[in-house]
């Protein structure tokens, strides 16, 4: 079997998908979740991203904003894929993600939908979208450890 | 007889590709692409004439002092004022800080008014904000009309008499509407006001005689007309800059000064010019304006009209375009593309436009509290200057035809 990765039709159904349906699209009212508002300095994606950590694992991920294709698919295939992880997991998959961005090395098994950003790297003036809400999420969890 | 070739063949950048295809540059509005005689007069300074100016105690540097005084001239000539009355700054951008902070910080008390519109760009609302907060004035905003432009009835309409200072852009970056300064000055003088004319957009299109607009102050940038970056020009009337404080203090705009503390500064222009100026860029653009001058404004005027019309008639043919400005003054053309009825984000679509070669902005251009006026968050602006030709507006056409959520989407595999 071809993998996703080298399916160009597929990995453009998966971000229409992702654009037109977003996943965890919806901010919710509750104290418990830590908050970021993620702007773009180079266009005008403007992301708020939500993240319930309960006993060590990511309880629920959501996002809302105005976003391109690209920002908005990222951050929705960023929400499921880490929706119910480990903390440690997580930070795995994150480590991977960046490391496919950088054209680096890193486990296709581990990012599932997420490798239809593998060549983003490539259009450098769309790797600000595609890693936003990823960022993001990172900084959400450093200052877990902090704390 | 426009000769378009030729003139084509000045731009060095024009021979150059985006993604590996020719490239069309359709963001003059951002910047400009600059002809050869601009780098040579840059390339000049730095191979021939290297050293600074204001102390011409060598024969040298007399030379470079002479050429940067001669651009001051240049620049008189190009838009009919006196040469005491042309400040060199680093664009836009710094005219309008400096006169905001210094004029505005001199002249401006608790509860005066300071009038600007929704349809200024951050460099023509942000320092304005800052004013109100230091002095206590307030910033009100001249309505537009129902198209987006500014009129004589409703900056009437705003005036009073706490109102010391109207700040309007000429020709708006994302609308690309002209409006008519000479008759809001004589209506912002009526009022006891002065009338700043941010000019970023249009001194590079048409001709500009600040003795006919009869504007107190005009602010543009040398990098929108073929010009370097980080040159701009501030006009302002004798008299105002006479009564204006220097945003910047250092050396070369001061006469004397002491270790009690006072200090005596020179005269307009050199009092808003410290420090080390950039020297090649305000040569550059003395090049620049020596260019334009050489094709002739109106004649520049006359054929971006003609390719502007033509582009707004080939873009309204299209079924997935949304226009904003369908009637734009000059050449800059907001809108967005849908498909099957939804708007692609424009940042999609400029990104498919970029594989083509056509470089195109996407975005708030800077003009963030416009959006809620067209009811949209952004739009992609296609913004022409005298080099492009039919030929691209036909490439663009044809490339937008194709632009679809899918098209947008493969161009990032």
């Amino acid at each position: 079997m071809n993998s996703l990765k080298d399916n160009p039709i597929l990995k453009r159904e998966i971000i229409m998908d992702h654009y037109e349906n977003p996943r965890n699209n919806q901010l919710i009212d509750d104290e418990n979740y830590r908050k970021i508002h993620l702007y773009s300095s180079s266009c005008l994606d403007d992301i708020q991203l939500q993240v319930l950590i309960s006993q060590g694992v990511i309880a629920d991920v959501r996002f809302e904003g105005i976003a391109c294709a690209v920002a908005t698919a990222a951050a929705s295939i960023m929400s499921e894929l880490i929706k119910g992880r480990s903390i440690s997991q997580a930070e795995e998959i994150i480590e991977n993600y960046f490391s496919m961005i950088a054209q680096k090395d890193y486990d296709e098994q581990l990012l599932k939908e997420a490798v239809v950003f593998e060549g983003i790297g490539r259009q450098v003036n769309r790797v600000n979208c595609a890693t936003l809400s990823w960022k993001g999420l990172k900084q959400l969890l450093d200052e877990d450890e902090k704390r | 007889m426009f000769e378009i070739d030729k003139i084509r063949r000045d731009f060095p950048m024009l021979e150059r590709t985006n993604e590996g295809k020719p490239l069309i540059y359709l963001d003059n509005g951002a910047t400009t692409l600059k002809p050869d005689c601009v780098i040579a007069a840059v390339n000049n300074y730095y191979q021939n004439i290297t050293s600074n100016i204001h102390r011409g105690d060598y024969h040298l540097a007399y030379l470079a002092d002479q050429a940067y005084q001669q651009a001051r001239e240049v620049v008189a000539d190009f838009i009919n004022c006196q040469s005491k009355e042309v400040v060199f700054t680093y664009g836009t951008t710094h005219g309008l800080n400096q006169i905001a902070y210094g004029y505005g910080i001199k002249n401006l008390k608790k509860d005066d008014e300071i009038l600007i519109t929704v349809a200024e760009h951050a460099s023509n609302i942000l320092p304005w904000y800052r004013l109100a907060q230091l002095t206590g004035a307030k910033v009100r905003f001249i309505p537009l009309d129902e198209k987006g432009k500014i009129t004589v009835e409703n900056v009437k309409l705003a005036l009073n008499e706490r109102v010391k200072i109207v700040s309007l852009t000429h020709g708006s970056n994302v609308l690309g509407y002209i409006s008519d300064i000479k008759a809001i000055a004589a209506a912002v003088h009526e009022a006891g006001a002065i009338l700043v004319v941010d000019r970023a957009q249009s001194v590079p299109h048409i001709k500009t005689d600040v003795k006919e607009l009869d504007c107190d102050f005009l602010v543009f940038s040398g990098h929108k007309m073929g010009g370097p970056t980080a040159v701009g020009v501030m006009y302002g009337k004798y008299q105002l800059l006479e009564k204006m404080e220097p945003l910047l203090l250092g050396g070369g705009m001061n006469y004397r000064f002491d270790i009690a503390g006072q200090m005596l500064f020179k005269d307009a222009p050199d009092r808003f010019e410290a420090g080390t100026p950039g020297i090649e860029a305000v040569l550059g653009l003395k090049a620049a304006i020596q260019y334009l001058q050489n094709i002739g404004m109106d004649k520049i005027a006359l054929y971006e009209k003609q390719l502007k019309d033509y582009a707004v008639s080939e873009m309204k043919k299209l079924d997935n375009i949304i226009i904003y400005n369908p009637e734009p003054d000059i050449g800059i053309i907001s809108f967005n593309i849908t498909d099957q009825g939804r708007v692609l984000f424009g940042q999609d679509v400029a990104a498919y436009l970029s594989k083509h070669g056509l470089c195109l902005r996407s975005g708030n251009h800077c003009a963030k509290n416009l959006w809620h006026h067209l009811g949209t968050d952004s739009t992609i602006r296609c913004s022409l200057y005298f080099y492009n030709t039919k030929k691209e507006i036909d490439k663009l056409i044809e490339v937008l035809k194709t632009a679809t959520l899918e098209s947008c989407i493969d161009v990032i595999f």
